[in-house]
């Protein structure tokens, strides 16, 4: 036996309990509070949280930390304060219809394995609303909602949290005597634990169905729905798993934005507006990055936006880069100055800017994809002879090199460097290879 | 290079934030990531709700326990977040939000970029209660608006949100990491609460009653129509009497220029660029960028408008802080719109369009 701090950890000034004459909620908050006293714990280590409808009045009933939030949410509180504070004891207090509307985060919670304590205050119906059907409510029963009967199968919560691995879960009814010990030991456990405490609500269920505790008793063995301890596991609770987490990220270093120190120099003078138009799979982002990363090596300023289909491996990709001595004010595209065309999907994608094009500007294109709808003068993308057998693979680095030395916008060297700085270094292996086709 | 999803997550980071907890979607996801991973490296907690209401619950029931909490969505995920939002203002719990804006409403257009949710932040939850909401338009400003969001928050423990948008988020720009952490010249918020502080659950520490429903100062469910509607004044005045404080706006003023031309987030770079290429042809404006959405910060609207007859307000939306202005302005100035909602940014060419009408 642990020496008692409290005699109760009820707050006795608030008494009596709103809850009707019969209700099965004050027991189970009598329980909980044998529970404490019996693990000896002080109040401050242990936060209730309470969910909505008559069982969510009970926060004020103890004198211990409380959180009374939304209707259903209440196990995400818990789990967020256990988080927080892993030192804190932290039991739920919900009603069956909490589990109906949070029912997502019931099962989430018990896969999770946080190590909070559900207690379901199980009574068959929402109480305080005023006697409608819950997810539990028992097939042919009347409810204000189900007049002639329910007809829905009722869920099985204890049996929820067991399948979707709970760490302790057990059933029990308010009339228990041992359900401190229960409780205790659901406390205990290094995980989740649930216990689906079946109740009476005297004020609707009881009265329009005739259900007493007798009844209640027969509907458990006609349902073969026992009570007791379902499921006690080893599985590591959240709370040790993510400990795991942090001690293998602790040894990794911190995020820091990518530096690229100016090393070249550039003599352009105003912006110049660049997109690529390709197809998933042809690294068309990677070359747009290069060619940022070279102007910016080169004291330019850039933008780089991309655009792809949500499924990324299919259709088209695009990149759209400005590049300016100035910092770039407005980053959109609407009239491109260059566009270069290396796979239909792309060219039909930006077909709408091709047609905005005007006379001096100029679309590249690879074999096959001229003939745009557009004023701009349009030439092919003429590769190096010795380059040919690395279109069909490396297309994009290809064009990047290509426009480089077409656009004379920053030094050649520059986009060597950005390859070696910012590719890793098998990629950027392959990709000086490609570009040193155009010494 | 950096993008904006990087400057916010680094933002949040130096800001002392060590708990995080989101759902993903586009365009805000990157934050989702960056916070993920980074958050364990220094002892905090990072996770991925079963949905946005778990992610936000999280988030406040690990505020209430002394976490520094941070989320991040955009408009779907926002229209879940809206209970919960109530329930942290009740509660007074702070909490910092970036709201990366996508185009339309439903999915939408679900990768192109907007700023549609600009009335949605404000109303976010029922009751109408008075949020915060700061508008970046670069990458260092979204990295120290995160950070200023942050002080707002513990400050006023209220929901302070980052209005951003996809453009903002997922373009990676040629800002030096130094240039991004170079300090803006902005007052700077006091540490001390407007209030009580915020008393996590410790330990043997005092013991703490929190609830979303109204309550009497121990918290306390209470009925007490006396005490309710002091608790609901309080709450209306804590941000409202200190709008002065939390108002951030800036000032590009001419002598002598009869327009004026308002925007924030994203569409403010257009305005900038168009008030450039206006300037260099001779032409007289004046330029507002507003940083602090809400609450308004009327005073420096006002006080930008002397002398001008013609405000013209860009904005990816159909018009949402074009209603806020018109509020404010005489009568006898004209309000012009320069609007997109058809996933292209608004051009600088197109508000000088406007201003020569
Ligand atoms: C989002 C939302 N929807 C509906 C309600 C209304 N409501 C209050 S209590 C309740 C049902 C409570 O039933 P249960 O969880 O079984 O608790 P009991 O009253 O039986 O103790 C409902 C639907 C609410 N508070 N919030
Ligand atoms: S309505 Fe039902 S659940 Fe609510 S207090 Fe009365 S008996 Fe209990």
């Amino acid at each position: 036996m642990v020496e008692p701090i409290l005699d109760t950890y009820i707050a006795e000034e608030n008494l009596p309990y709103e809850f009707c004459p019969g209700c099965s909620h004050g027991k189970v908050l009598g329980a909980l509070s044998n529970s404490l006293k019996q693990q000896g714990l002080d109040p401050s280590e242990v936060v209730i949280v309470t969910d909505i409808g008559c069982v969510g009045l009970s926060d004020k009933y103890f004198v211990t930390h409380a959180f009374h939030g939304l209707h259903g949410r209440a196990i995400t509180y818990a789990s967020g304060i256990k988080m927080q504070n892993p030192e804190l004891k932290v039991i739920v207090l919900i009603g069956d219809g909490g589990c109906g509307i949070g029912g997502h985060h019931l099962l989430n919670a018990a896969r999770l394995n946080t190590d909070i304590t559900v207690l379901v205050f199980n009574n068959f119906n929402f109480g305080m609303t005023g006697g409608q059907h819950s997810v539990t409510t028992p097939l042919d029963s009347i409810t204000a909602t189900t007049t002639l009967g329910s007809t829905d199968a009722p869920m099985d919560i204890a049996g929820t949290a067991k399948v979707n691995g709970g760490g302790f879960v057990a059933r029990a009814t308010a009339f228990d005597k041992d359900l401190p010990d229960l409780v205790e030991k659901g406390m205990k456990h290094d995980g989740f634990s649930l216990i689906d405490i079946w109740e009476l609500c005297t004020a609707y269920y009881v009265i329009r169905n005739d259900f007493g505790r007798k009844e209640m008793m027969g509907y458990m063995d006609s349902m073969n729905m026992e009570s007791g301890i379902l499921q006690e596991t080893e599985r590591p609770s959240f709370q040790t798993s993510y400990k795991g987490i942090q001690e293998q990220a602790s040894k990794q270093k911190p995020m820091s934005g990518l530096v690229l120190d100016t090393k070249f120099s550039s003599d352009l003078e105003k912006p110049v507006r660049i997109v690529l138009a390709g197809a998933a799979g042809q690294k068309v982002v990677s070359a747009g990055n290069l060619l940022a990363s070279a102007a910016t090596l080169s004291g330019l300023w850039t933008s780089r936006r991309a655009d792809f289909p949500i499924t990324i491996q299919t259709g088209f990709s695009v990149a759209e880069i400005v590049i300016s001595p100035e910092p770039v004010l407005y980053s959109g595209i609407i009239k491109p100055d260059v566009a270069a065309l290396i796979a239909p999907e792309g060219k039909a994608k930006i077909a709408r800017l091709t047609k905005t094009m005007e006379e001096s500007d100029t679309i590249y294109f690879a074999d096959g994809l001229g003939d745009v709808d557009s004023p701009a003068n349009q030439l092919p993308l003429e590769f190096p002879e010795s380059a040919k057998k690395e279109v069909h693979k490396n297309i994009s680095a290809l064009t990047a090199g290509y426009l480089t030395k077409q656009l004379n916008l920053f030094p050649f060297e520059a986009l060597q460097e950005a390859v070696r700085q910012i590719q890793k270094p098998k990629i950027a292996e392959i990709n000086l290879g490609i570009l040193a086709h155009f010494e | 290079m950096v993008d904006g999803a990087t400057a916010i997550a680094r933002g949040a980071l130096d800001a002392g934030c060590n708990f995080y907890a989101g759902y993903p979607i586009t365009p805000a996801s990157g934050i989702l990531t960056h916070m993920l991973r980074e958050l364990p490296k220094v002892g905090g907690i990072g996770l991925q709700g079963e949905d946005e209401i778990s992610s936000l619950g999280h988030c406040i029931g690990a505020a209430t326990a002394g976490a520094t909490v941070f989320t991040a969505t955009s408009g779907p995920g926002l229209s879940l977040y809206s209970e919960n939002l109530g329930l942290s203002i009740m509660m007074e719990v702070p909490l910092v939000i970036a709201i990366s804006q996508r185009l339309g409403p439903s999915t939408g257009a679900a990768t192109a970029t907007a700023q549609g949710d600009i009335q949605f932040m404000r109303w976010c939850t029922s009751g109408g209660y008075l949020v915060i909401v700061l508008s970046p338009t670069n990458i260092q400003e979204s990295y120290h608006l995160t950070k200023r969001a942050f002080k707002l928050a513990k400050r006023f423990r209220s929901p302070v949100f980052i209005a951003t948008d996809k453009e903002t988020v997922m373009t990676t720009e040629s800002v030096a990491e130094s240039e991004m952490l170079n300090t803006p010249n902005w007052p700077d918020i006091p540490d001390e609460p407007v209030g009580k502080p915020l008393y996590p659950y410790q330990k043997y520490g005092t013991i703490h009653h929190y609830t979303g429903s109204s309550h009497t100062e121990e918290g306390h469910i209470t009925k007490d129509p006396e005490i309710i509607a002091e608790f609901n004044e309080r709450l209306k005045n804590k941000i409202g009497d200190q709008v002065d404080e939390i108002a951030l706006v800036k000032t590009d003023l001419q002598e002598g220029a009869d327009t004026l031309i308002i925007s924030y987030g994203v569409s403010a770079r257009s305005m900038e660029a168009a008030v450039k290429e206006l300037r260099s042809n001779g032409k007289k404006v004046s330029a507002l960028t507003v940083y602090s959405l809400w609450p308004i910060p009327e005073k420096k609207i006002l006080s930008s408008l002397d002398g001008i007859n013609r405000i013209i307000i860009p904005e990816m939306n159909h018009g949402q802080y074009r209603y806020e202005i018109e509020r404010l302005a005489n009568e006898n100035v004209d309000l012009i719109g320069v609007n997109r909602v058809d996933t292209f940014l608004i051009t600088p060419e197109e508000i000088i369009e406007a201003y020569h009408g």
